[in-house]
This record gives structure tokens, C-alpha cells and sequence, in this order.
């Protein structure tokens, strides 16, 4: 299945949430492709995979192996993530 | 303009396709008057993984990022190894054994640079590329690589073998290998 919504480039002023893909076992898991996270100020990826975690319990023993994407691009642990963004949660790649 | 980028695909052509691969295509991509040696690999659905029995292998990509991943691998190394062309094609969908999941081709003025730039391709494909395949047989559909991940949230478990730096190598635990067709060309 390909993905083929834009990445979303310019952040929303207004926004209050950020657009949460998630794909392969990590879909699986969350019981969907997308959803809208609510999310007023910016926070590190690290608080926001914390936050994915903890609505999503079962994400939590998965959590030291998802990398996050943001915007279409990965993303260092303490980089911001801030509302109007789109964020990817990445399994393990298996490409190839 | 530089010789390397008139090598380069046009911009609207997506390397991320559910259409079956061509190796002229990237073969014809990086061919050059200055070019003495075209390295290829093709990577090919194989008919078991980790003991388990392959039918079909489905491929799954977050599709604008894989085209942007795959193109800031191809600028990274156009700028480490200059002289060297190099191009790439990923399959998604759903794939039975034998088929190309993914293709590259390197050329250069002779063959240690192309094996190297070819090597150095496939590589950071694997590693980066945000694609995921669900193998399916008997033992039912599988993602490949995570169940491997799961870990009691505090049991202290180095993941590192997950993470996706370049230059890993391609049998890590949950990756699956493939035949390796080398062409060469002279």
C-alpha cells in the first residue's frame, strides 16, 4: 500500500493537533493508518512518542525500536515537533 | 551544470513504483561514454526467511518519503564519489518469489568504484528507506522485523541492531537477504 496523501510542508498557525501516520506493525497496533493527535505546544519527538505511548498502550513495548518522521524527514530525539505538523511513526525499515 | 546531474532521473519520475522493475532502465540511467564498468544489484523475493516458508511479500511504503529518502541518498553520493553515476527503482505492492524488489546500478570509469558506489546504494536503501514487507505462507502474514522489536518497556534492551544507520549490513536480524546478481559490464 502506498501512502500517497502530500507531506505536509507549512505548519498551521491555528492548529491544535498534528497528523499522526502510522504504518505496517505500528498501524497494526494503533488500529489506524492516521489520526489527529492532540497537541497545543510544540514538544520534543521523544515527549511526543511518550504521548503516542501512553494514549496507545500498546505501543509501549515497541517503543525503543519506532523512529519518528517528521514533516517527511527523520528526526533526532530532542528535535521540536510542533502542532500542524505531520508525524510518521517508522517501524523498523524492511526494504529491500 | 554538472556532468552528475544531467545523470539523474527527471524530478516526476517516482523511484517508489507498484509497476514491475526494470534493469535497462537503471542500467541505461547511469550508462556514460566515460563509464567503464556498470555494477547492478537486484534484490529478488526469496522463498523462505528465518526458516519460514515465502509465498508472497507485500511492500508497504510511506510513499513521499521514500521518494525523498531515496533522493537524498543519490545526492549524498553523487558528492562522496564523483564520476560515479548511480540510480535506483523499489517496488511496492504485492510481490511472489522471484520477483525484483528493488533494483540499483552504478557506473564508473572502472569497477572498483562502481562495486563500491553500488555496495554503498543498496545499503542505504535498506537502512533508510521508511518501506515495510509482510511476508505471507503457512505461518500467516508476518512484518518483517517487528515482532523482533517488542521489549518489556523496562527491560533495558539495546535496539541498536533496529536502528537505520548507513553502512549496516543486510543480514541483520529481521532484514531479508536476497540473491546477489552482479552484472558487469566492461
Amino acid at each position: 500500500m502506498l501512502h500517497a496523501a502530500p507531506i505536509q510542508a507549512t505548519v498551521d498557525p491555528v492548529a491544535q493537533s498534528v497528523r499522526l501516520l502510522a504504518f505496517a506493525g505500528a498501524r497494526d497496533v494503533l488500529g489506524a493508518a492516521e489520526i489527529d493527535l492532540a497537541l497545543a505546544d510544540a514538544c520534543t519527538a521523544s515527549q511526543l512518542l511518550d504521548r503516542v505511548c501512553s494514549a496507545h498502550p500498546g505501543l509501549a513495548p515497541y517503543r525503543r525500536a519506532i523512529r519518528l518522521a517528521v514533516n517527511g524527514s527523520y528526526v533526532a530525539w530532542e528535535d521540536r515537533v510542533s502542532p500542524g505538523d505531520e508525524v510518521a511513526l517508522i517501524p523498523p525499515v524492511a526494504g529491500g | 551544470m554538472s556532468t552528475q546531474a544531467t545523470s539523474a532521473p527527471p524530478e516526476n519520475v517516482p523511484r517508489i513504483r507498484s509497476e514491475r522493475l526494470s534493469l535497462d532502465e537503471v542500467v541505461n540511467a547511469v550508462r556514460h561514454p566515460s563509464a567503464g564498468a556498470i555494477a547492478t544489484f537486484e534484490g529478488t523475493v526469496r522463498n523462505e526467511n528465518e526458516g519460514r516458508a515465502v509465498t508472497l511479500l507485500e511492500y508497504e511504503a510511506y510513499g513521499p518519503m521514500a521518494e525523498l529518502e531515496v533522493t537524498k541518498i543519490l545526492n549524498e553520493l553523487h558528492a562522496e564519489m564523483p564520476g560515479v553515476r548511480i540510480a535506483a527503482l523499489h517496488r511496492i505492492g504485492s510481490l511472489s518469489v522471484g520477483d525484483a524488489a528493488v533494483i540499483c546500478a552504478a557506473s564508473a570509469p572502472h569497477r572498483t568504484e562502481a562495486f563500491v558506489a553500488c555496495r554503498a546504494l543498496i545499503d542505504r536503501i535498506k537502512a533508510r528507506l521508511p518501506i515495510w514487507k509482510r511476508e505471507h505462507g503457512p505461518d500467516g502474514p508476518y512484518w518483517v522485523g517487528w515482532e523482533d522489536a517488542r521489549c518489556s518497556p523496562d527491560e533495558p534492551h539495546d535496539h541498536k541492531a533496529h536502528t537505520h544507520e548507513s553502512g549496516s549490513h543486510s543480514h541483520e536480524p529481521g532484514s531479508h537477504s536476497h540473491r546477489d546478481r552482479g552484472h558487469h559490464h566492461k
